[in-house]
């Protein structure tokens, strides 16, 4: 018996570590991500329910905070088919066929996502400002892009423009062009190939990319502050509306409308962990489990 | 010869491109990119020379905006560190060990990616704020996070740790247990395979994950802005020195620094281009 023990030790799989370095190691991951992920998540929603759920609730459906939720519903429904559109059309440019130029064309896609919030508002303050290129030209027809439900958009698209296309693109580069071309040597007309043959391919990579578009377009704040012009009840998003209430010392209203956001947020998490376990091998490589 | 050169190109071409859409998919990306990205940001890049370059060069050299700078940067590197380190240990242990709740550890590394960064500013700063259930703790060791520089710090590791964590992971599930079992085979201890073997063939991947959070941090705005108590020349941040400066339309002047952090962007953009192609070599 005792003999058996230190044969099984001297031979213990030499790829795994030492029991006390695992101990160790998962101690510091567990502690690190229970003080820097679950704490701040925890705090929120104790905050929100600090005077009771009711109280809370009351908070939601007050009118500015029902109007920001409006604002930040309308933005993101505009936004994300919009960039789901521009997504599948760069994809299908990008996967199907060659052309010069292509990578430089998917780093310019990603660009997006490297700029500062603050900066994406800013290029549109100088674009439609009043000082800007367009503004005083279209205020001249009286149409109002910044402080308006059209400047909140531009930069909500912005933000999330990356999104599908980066998603889609090393997808349909992966399943190559075998079974459109055979669709299309059938006589199958472009359209019927797309729907029959490519949107079936694509369909869960696509719903996770608009899921994790949806929850940017909805929280931004960066961007979307720099434009909106923070008029209460008309300009202001979700996330703005929770800078206002907390900025004006209401916390249960701010955190009430925060722990809404994080609800949202909490619900996307749980439907990409879904698609990532369920449909893994039918998104993009980098998320499969 | 081109004469020749031309149609024997363009029938080439023609077989190639059996599928159609061609024209469309690709004009309708550059008109969408064109509007949406690049015009506005030519705007962007134009805006300060109105100034000329002497112009320029003033307004982004005043102390106030040169110490925001600094801080949004500094800090952006100390987060990036701080987030490979224990994104890199986040990462082995969800990829090598089984405990239970592992899957629930996992899911949550996205919760920056998903949490509006204005919720977790809120958050944060309810959190450290001295009466806090962090920052009651750390006051009594006479550390002040709230509303000072380490504040940008806290709110920077955060919003980093995801793409440390998920740049490694796949990389590390890929990596085949083989160069491990010969390290072993030869003689090495443990703790050598791990730092002769292991660690340098996954730092492409932690270089990326590194400079993926100190981009994000260096441009974050939300959740920083709660927490870092915003006071000129200590802890204001140049994104929000950019939006002060919008405030007093003075749209030159923020320009410039959206100039200078749009310019940081690229370079990060160029280096993580650069990092992939050497990781993709290696492999």
């Amino acid at each position: 018996m005792g003999g058996e023990k230190t044969m099984s030790a001297r031979f213990s799989n030499p790829t795994q570590d030492p029991i006390l370095l695992r101990l160790v190691l998962s101690a510091i991951a567990i502690g690190f991500v229970a003080l820097f992920l679950v704490l701040p998540l925890a705090v929120l929603f104790r905050e929100a329910f600090a005077d009771g759920l009711g109280k809370a609730f009351r908070a939601i459906i007050e009118p500015d905070a029902l109007a920001s939720v409006k604002v930040s519903l309308m933005a993101a429904a505009i936004a994300v088919p919009l960039n789901t559109l521009f997504g599948i059309s760069a994809a299908w440019a990008v996967a199907k066929f060659d052309f010069p130029g292509k990578t430089f064309l998917v780093t310019l896609i990603d660009l997006p996502f490297s700029v500062s919030p603050v900066v994406s508002g800013l290029i549109y303050v100088l674009v439609f400002g009043m000082q800007g290129w367009l503004g005083p030209w279209l205020a001249g027809y009286d149409i109002h892009v910044l402080f308006a439900l059209p400047g909140i958009v531009l930069a909500t698209m912005f933000v999330t423009f990356p999104f599908v296309a980066r998603e889609l693109i090393p997808l349909m580069v992966d399943q190559g062009r075998d079974e459109e071309e055979a669709a299309i040597s059938l006589g199958a007309s472009g359209f019927s190939t797309f729907c029959r043959v490519t949107l079936p391919n694509i369909k869960w990579g696509l719903l996770y990319a608009v899921l994790l578009c949806n929850a940017r377009a909805l929280g931004e704040f960066g961007a979307v502050s720099v434009v909106s012009g923070h008029i209460r009840g008309q300009t202001n998003t979700m996330p703005l509306h929770v800078e206002l209430l907390y900025n004006n010392y209401d916390y249960v209203g701010a955190f009430a409308v925060a722990g809404l956001l994080a609800m949202l947020a909490l619900v996307t998490l749980t439907l990409k962990f879904i698609l990532e376990w369920r449909y893994a091998d039918e998104l993009a490589a980098s998320h499969r489990r | 010869m081109s004469a020749f050169g031309i149609p024997i190109a363009s029938t080439a071409l023609r077989r190639r491109r059996v599928l159609p859409g061609f024209s469309l998919s690709l004009g309708f990306t550059l008109f969408y990119l064109t509007g949406i990205v690049l015009v506005p940001l030519l705007a962007l890049v134009i805006r300060p020379f109105e100034l000329g370059l002497g112009g320029f060069w003033a307004a982004i050299s005043t102390p106030r905006v040169l110490a925001s700078l600094r801080l949004s940067f500094g800090m952006a590197l100390a987060a990036a560190v701080i987030d490979s380190f224990f994104g890199f240990i986040i990462a082995w242990v969800l990829v090598r060990y089984r405990f239970p709740g592992k899957g629930l550890l996992d899911a949550l590394i996205d919760l920056p990616f998903a949490l509006p960064t204005a919720v977790a500013g809120i958050a944060l700063s309810t959190l450290y704020a001295p009466n806090g259930w962090i920052g009651s703790i750390l006051i009594q060791y006479g550390i002040r996070v709230a509303y000072t520089p380490w504040g940008v710090l806290v709110a920077m590791t955060f919003i980093g740790l995801p793409f440390t964590v998920r740049t490694l992971q796949p990389v590390m599930s890929e990596q085949g247990a083989d160069v491990e079992e010969a390290a072993a085979t030869l003689g090495a201890t443990r703790l050598q395979t791990i730092a002769r073997v292991i660690v340098p063939m996954l730092l492409p991947a932690m270089l990326t994950g590194g400079a993926m959070a100190f981009a994000r941090g260096a441009g974050e705005y939300g959740s920083v802005i709660f927490l870092a108590g915003n006071l000129p020349m200590i802890s204001e941040i140049a994104p929000l020195l950019i939006v002060t400066k919008l405030e007093q339309f003075d749209y030159a002047g923020a320009a410039a620094i959206g100039v200078v952090m749009l310019a940081a962007s690229f370079v990060m953009l160029l280096a993580l281009n650069g990092l992939q192609a050497w990781a993709a070599k290696r492999r």
